[in-house]
């Protein structure tokens, strides 16, 4: 048991390695405020060199340029919809991770709502349709005699006849 | 036969629907710049570092402008096409050099001696249109970039055609093939130039 424990420690402590090498985090930057607002606008675009990483999170080049770029754009006294549309007016609408509502992206927006709605009309006629093919084949008399017949027949509660 | 239709033409579809978005590529995002006026820069030449260049010289011309770097791979792909071109003489053909240094993953900026990045973009994006051929008018240096996000540029090479107004009429991110030579470039060049 204590073996166990001992080689699970190992297993730890490699795995722990590379971190525990790591040099210290970067201290603090002098202004948060600007530091806050450019965590706030560059999670809200996208990294065009890693599509699926957001500005705020690549280590990209590109990036690192960018957020530089929009530091200093808070600091020139822009506003955050200035800033957004700085961005938007170089790398598009793909840049934000939230379009704009418009007559292109209107699909994007509601396409999978409609989707859902289609498929719910769909199946509740299917679920409709099958209720009333049910009730046309209702059974006759002599079929709900057999029905009857047979589940006495195999009910093992009566025994074999 | 009619109950199997249905989600047969579902999946037809949806087969469709997949097999459209995995041809598209991801990094053709269209540029808003397309049909906006070339943002204006003013920047050293690589052949002459105290002279500068900027866009509305070219007013009243058909141009092309190329993204280019000496660390950047598929550049070098491009590359023989734009020389071909060069030497059609079709249009002129401008070279935005950009992050020349400071781009090279190999390169730590921060452990150069300080004052000397300029001086290393200029000889090493010198040398490399010496060994590859230089199918460029004349490049400019986009040092560190700046220039670079006016244009939107987010993967090198990429390549800009401006018609005489100086507005951006295509702008194509990745290297040029020589089908989009024939098939796009050449064709929207001779369109622009009447």
């Amino acid at each position: 048991m204590s073996r166990l424990l001992l080689i699970l420690f190992l297993a730890l402590l490699v795995c722990s390695g590379p971190s525990v090498r790591a040099g210290e985090a970067a201290p603090l930057v002098a202004d948060e405020a600007t530091e806050k607002r450019l965590v706030a606008i560059s999670s809200e675009l996208r990294c065009l060199v890693c599509q699926n990483e957001s500005l705020a999170g690549s280590q990209a080049d590109l990036a690192n340029d960018l957020r530089r770029e929009i530091r200093s754009l808070i600091k020139a006294g822009k506003s955050d919809s200035e800033i957004m549309s700085f961005m938007v007016e170089r790398y598009g609408d793909f840049v934000r991770y939230r379009p704009p509502l418009k007559g292109s992206t209107l699909l994007l927006w509601f396409g999978p709502a409609v989707l859902l709605v289609i498929v719910l009309l769909t199946l509740l006629r299917y679920l409709r349709q099958r209720e009333r093919t049910i009730a046309a084949q209702a059974m006759t008399a002599s079929e709900q005699q057999q029905a009857t017949a047979l589940l006495r027949d195999t009910d093992p509660r009566q025994g074999t006849s | 036969m009619n109950r199997f239709i249905w989600p047969l033409l579902a999946f037809v579809a949806l087969l469709v629907l997949l097999a459209v978005g995995l041809s598209l590529n991801p990094r053709d995002v269209p540029s808003p710049l397309v049909g906006k006026p070339a943002p204006q820069f003013s920047l050293p030449l690589l052949q002459a570092p105290e002279q500068t260049f900027s866009p509305s010289e070219m007013r009243g011309k058909v141009w092309l402008l190329n993204v280019w770097a000496s660390w950047c791979v598929t550049c070098r792909q491009e590359h023989p096409l734009l020389v071909d071109m060069a030497k059609k003489q079709t249009v002129p053909l401008i070279g935005l050099n950009y992050k020349e240094v400071r781009g090279d993953g190999s390169i730590d900026l921060a452990k150069l001696p300080p004052g000397s990045e300029k001086r290393q973009v200029i000889e090493r994006a010198g040398a490399w249109l010496a060994q590859h051929g230089n199918p460029y008018t004349l490049s400019v240096l986009d040092i560190d970039g700046r220039v670079g996000i006016d244009y939107g540029v987010y993967g090198v090479p990429e390549t800009y055609l401006i018609d005489k107004e100086g507005i951006i009429r295509l702008k194509h991110t990745g290297p040029i093939t020589a089908e989009i030579v024939s098939g796009k470039l050449l064709p929207m060049i001779a369109d622009l130039s009447k």
